[in-house]
């Protein structure tokens, strides 16, 4: 799956990496003891700590360091068994302390993978660069006050790991996937949860172009905080243009921080924070080291869950599914529990089928996720027990099917009320063949004449005569046997 | 009742004990003291009213046989605590109105242990300082005089007002903070005892930051005996503080044994530079004789790093200071200057809330951490102040302690030596090398400079060794028999 | 003299402290007296020597994952010196 820009002279290449920050799982922000929870009244989840009052100390949440631990370990990445926090330094109404508690030149977690399945089939390998511990900053409200900015700090301090990939990927696609994939991860590994619409996992994109064969780098841009995939997805294209038609008109490219605009759907350059940072950064006197053993590691590696590749793995040879199907079922941990709750003693490829196109479909189009679903695992299994033991056809099955999604009450029950049960007895279907025969004379004459075609016509008439319940197997044969001249 | 702020802080404790006064009857003496010694500007905020409270409860307290290890003894509080309900301005105008809706631990635990605070005390401004000129409440003043000269002198600094107010007698004892020689150099300019804790030992919670690792709570007071008492309920582990070691608090009290037969003490040569001032010179001296003839064991020991202690300090504090520092930005308490814009807004803020040294540090320790200066600078101060520890680390292998002067002079007049920075930072020559290696000091009041006024010698010990400190203290404190001031009461 | 004046004005901006301009050449004098002072830092050899970075020889204490705190906006904002409806207020910033 390539993605090249033509332009005028050259044909041109993107090279994307992202910075990802992913809230940690936590009760407790990182270095104090307020909460972390979403949407509370302005100020309230607020320490003294974070809010940067005089003499206030940074203590360090454990079940942070064990959450950056396992989403490294589940990054395939090497764990830094001691860590340095250092401070970053610099201004601004939402950082209470006038620095940011993060890491700088030793963080937890090194260097690690994510493998991406791309829709044709290809797998391409991330890098992971780094991933740190740091602090988010509080809130600046803009469009409260005519001539105010307001500051909520209920964010001030909440844990955030930073994941830095490689400047891996060639196309808003792949930046997608990755997105897609880093997301799966941290789901199934329960240290964030992902929802980039609440801010708890953010994006950072860092773009720039070179013509295709260069090699290096070219000067990148790094677009802040988008906040969802599908914009990060166009504003990398929209700002690999801007590369592309900048170069193509003889220009250059200056580094520097843009910001991705939804509504007309262009990038736009931060003014506010074009000034010259210099971070600063220096170990944070007020905490030590952060070193644990190697025990420590592996005592959390034990408890990490079947990840998607491991799990899609085992779907492609233990249920024999096409790599596709497999990935598809394994994004979400829950999708993959519902799958192999499904799968479990029936054929996993019509399990499979039926959660893929019918279930995924459906929930789609009524906007909600696997975990409400109106159709239990326990009830689409059943469902397809129904087709198996030739209780119902295939067609008829799509109808109970829309019926459950409906009504949420299993299949045997609908079968029943609506008397939706397959015929497989001999007389009643030769009754309606001879019916159908009987009202249609000329049509028998045209099939005797050779006209072979028809069965089709015959089939859907007879159907119709039986409510769509004739076991399509026995309609046929006796068709043809009533037919025959 | 004035007689009662001639007691020690043991010896009022005992009195109370006893019911020989109350401790309403005590903390009046001592509101008194305070009013009469108001020439010094040694007290920024007095809190007379919220004392006496406390000090009923003392008696109701004792009434009841609930006593704590300091119920009812009046103290005077560095205004670089966070005091609950009591203005806190670590003498800074950037400060402006700060009440703290928090009480630091080391507070805490006095509180709890039922002492009295009178009012927070002056120092430099933000604990920046060597003479507690720069505070923005003006510069405290040493209760001693030179000989026929009327000027006021400095009481050293930053805890100027700590000091001032113990050898004032307006109250029993008082806390410091000692980052580079706070406690120790101000102690010894007054004639008091001072003492900086082990790192760790004290709990940094609540306490205004200056530079993180190096700020260190202590007792100062009349006597050595009473800094044991106080540094007792002071110390202890404090999970809000990430650098407060989990140890349990020896009975420092107990420590003072008197008996010193045997112990090592070393004496450093690079104490002993060409110049150094004949007073002091000599005082050290008969502190050797004094510990000699207690049956200590004397050697001659090398501290080769001992010079670049001062560039060393000058690097680090500042550079945490720079970032400790930040916070101070109009938003969420102290003073606001209205600005155009939010930058502006921090810039005039900031201008206008800091004292001269407070920014010549600020730009000192921006300008040490900022981008291509972080190694020549830097890193390079962390690393001789690794060797400055090692220097240590390697003497206390030989010797229990160290013995050397606390100051390389006396208290200085007001106004003296405060065009030259550097010539001010040399005030902790002595008193910075202990600071950046983590270890405990303590000055002890030691006898009179030619002139009249008091000079101090410190002794170092290794980490956690406070009680050899005290115990080497005593002897020293017996031997010198060095009488304090007798002003505010008719002693 | 260690720091020029654009030194000055680049760190005064990034500690930001405003400075007057007249104030400006003064204080790099100031300051390159210190920072002439500190260089004698540079004789020493640390080739082989970590560097110290805290004060403190102990390991690092772990907090339990508790909400132990939150819960008093009107403390937090109780020294503002300008609040609205539960935030603080700055003059507006525009990005
Ligand atoms: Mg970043
Ligand atoms: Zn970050």
């Amino acid at each position: 799956m390539t993605f090249l820009i033509k332009g005028e002279t050259e044909t041109w290449e993107v090279v994307i990496g992202l910075e990802v920050h992913a809230q940690v799982t936590s009760e407790a922000k990182l270095f104090s003891g307020a909460p972390t929870y979403f949407g509370a009244d302005p100020n309230s989840q607020v320490s003294f700590v974070d809010a940067g009052m005089p003499g206030m100390l940074p203590v360090i949440n454990e079940i942070c360091v064990e959450q950056a631990v396992r989403t490294g370990l589940g990054l395939k990445a090497r764990i830094n068994n001691r860590s340095v926090f250092s401070r970053k330094n610099y201004f601004y109404a939402d950082l209470p302390q006038g620095y940011q508690i993060s890491q700088f030149d030793l963080p937890i977690v090194g260097k690690g993978t994510i493998v991406l399945d791309m829709p044709d089939g290809v797998s391409r390998e991330i890098g992971i660069e780094r991933l740190h511990l740091e602090q988010d900053a509080g809130k600046s409200i803009h469009d409260l006050h005519p001539s105010k900015t307001f500051i909520d700090l209920n964010r001030s301090g909440v844990a955030l790991m930073e994941i830095v990939s490689d400047p891996d990927m060639r196309s808003p696609e792949e930046a997608g996937a990755y997105l897609r994939k880093l997301r799966s991860i941290l789901r199934y590994l329960g240290t964030c949860n992902g929802n980039m619409d609440e801010g708890s996992m953010r994006c950072d994109a860092n773009v720039s172009v070179r013509p295709q064969g260069e090699e290096g780098l070219r000067t990148r841009c790094e677009i802040k905080n988008v906040n969802s995939i599908r914009f990060v997805m166009q504003a990398i294209e929209y700002e690999a243009r801007r590369h592309v038609d900048v170069y193509e008109s003889g220009g250059e490219i200056s580094q520097e921080t843009r910001q991705y605009d939804s509504n007309n759907g262009e990038t736009r350059s931060m003014r506010s924070k074009e000034m010259a940072h210099d971070y600063r950064y220096f170990p944070d006197p007020d905490l030590l080291p952060l070193v644990f053993d190697d025990d420590y590691v592996a005592r959390i590696k034990a408890t990490l869950p079947e990840l998607p590749d491991e799990k899609r793995e085992r779907f492609i040879s233990e249920y024999g599914l096409t790599a596709y199907d497999a990935g598809v079922l394994v994004v979400e941990r829950e999708t993959s529990v519902y799958f192999e709750d499904v799968a479990k003693d029936r054929d996993p490829k019509a399990a499979a089928n039926w959660v893929i196109s019918n279930l995924f479909g459906a929930l789609n189009k009524m906007g909600i996720s696997i975990t409400d679903s109106p159709i239990t695992a326990d009830n689409l299994g059943k469902l397809i027990d129904l087709i198996t033991d030739n209780t119902i056809s295939g067609r008829i099955a799509k109808d109970v099917f829309e019926i459950m999604l409906e009504e949420g009450k299993g299949p045997d029950a609908i079968v029943e009320e609506k008397g939706l049960k397959q015929i497989t007895d001999t007389g009643p279907i030769e009754d309606a063949i001879g019916q159908v025969m009987a009202d249609n004379p000329g049509k028998v004459e045209e099939y005797r004449g050779g006209k072979d075609k028809l069965i089709g016509w015959f089939v859907g008439q007879v159907m119709k005569q039986t409510g769509g319940k004739a076991n399509p197997g026995k309609l046929n044969e006796l068709l043809q046997k009533k037919l025959a001249p | 009742m004035t007689e009662l702020t001639q007691l020690t802080l043991s010896e009022a404790r005992d009195g109370l004990r006893k019911g020989d006064f109350s401790a309403v009857e005590l903390t009046q003496a001592h509101i008194k003291s305070m009013e009469t010694n108001r020439d010094l500007n040694v007290f920024i905020t007095e809190v007379p009213g919220l004392a006496i409270e406390r000090a009923k409860e003392a008696d109701h307290n004792r009434s009841h046989g609930k006593a704590g290890a300091l119920e009812g003894l009046p103290l005077g509080i560095k205004d670089l605590f966070c005091t609950e309900g009591i203005l806190t301005t670590a003498a800074s105008h950037i400060l402006d109105g700060f009440t703290p809706p928090y009480e630091s631990t080391v507070t805490a635990n006095l509180k709890a242990a039922g002492a009295i605070t009178l009012g927070k005390t002056n120092l430099d401004e933000f604990a920046m300082g060597s003479s507690n000129e720069s505070s923005y409440y003006g510069a405290a003043h040493n209760p001693w005089k030179r000989k026929g000269d009327p000027r006021y002198l400095v009481p050293g600094g930053s805890s100027g007002g700590s000091a001032a107010a113990v050898a004032a007698h307006t109250c029993l004892g008082a806390i410091g903070t000692d980052t580079g020689g706070s406690i120790r150099q101000p102690a010894s300019f007054c004639g008091v005892v001072g003492m900086k804790p082990t790192y760790g030992r004290c709990s940094r919670w609540g306490v205004v930051a200056f530079s993180s690792s190096l700020d260190q709570a202590g007792p100062m007071t009349r006597t050595v005996r009473d800094s044991a008492i106080l540094l007792a309920v002071m110390a202890g582990h404090d999970a809000k503080d990430s650098t407060s070691a989990d140890m349990p608090v020896p009975d420092f009290e107990a420590a003072l044994s008197g008996d010193i037969k045997g112990l090592r003490i070393g004496l450093p040569c690079e104490y002993r530079p060409d110049g150094l001032n004949s007073d002091i010179a000599a005082l050290w001296d008969k502190g050797v004789g004094w510990l000699k003839d207690a049956g200590a064991e004397v050697v001659d020991i090398s501290l080769p790093h001992t010079k670049y202690a001062l560039p060393t300090y000058y690097i680090v504090a500042p550079a945490e200071a720079s970032a400790n520092l930040a916070r101070y930005d109009g938003v969420r308490f102290g003073l606001r200057i209205e600005g155009e814009s939010l930058d502006d807004m921090y810039a005039k803020t900031r201008a206008a809330g800091f004292g001269a040294e407070v920014k010549r540090r600020i730009l000192i320790g921006t300008y040490a951490l900022s981008a291509g200066y972080y190694d020549a600078y830097y890193l390079k101060a962390q690393k001789v102040r690794q060797l400055i520890h090692q220097d240590f680390v390697s003497a206390f292998e030989n010797v229990d302690a160290i013995l050397t002067p606390t100051t390389p002079s006396s208290a200085f007049p007001i106004g003296e030596n405060s065009d030259d920075p550097v010539s001010m930072y040399l005030n902790d020559v002595f008193t910075v090398p202990a600071s950046l290696a983590g270890i405990p000091g303590i000055s002890i009041p030691a006898g009179l400079s030619s002139d009249g006024l008091p000079l101090g010698l410190q002794l170092l010990s290794k980490r956690w060794d406070e009680e050899t400190l005290f115990r080497v203290a005593g002897v020293l404190e017996e031997a010198a028999g060095f009488s304090g001031l007798s002003i505010g009461g008719e002693g | 003299m260690s720091l020029d004046d654009a030194t000055v004005r680049k760190i005064a901006h990034l500690a930001r402290i405003s400075v007057a301009e007249k104030d400006i050449a003064p204080l790099a004098k100031e300051l390159s007296g210190i920072m002439d002072w500190i260089e004698q830092l540079q004789e020493v050899d640390t080739s082989a020597v970590e560097p110290m970075t805290g004060g403190a020889d102990m390991m690092l204490n772990w907090r339990k994952d508790a909400v132990t705190d939150g819960g008093h906006t009107d403390k937090v904002l109780a020294n503002a010196p300008e609040s609205h409806e539960g935030f603080f207020g700055v003059p507006k910033v525009i990005e």
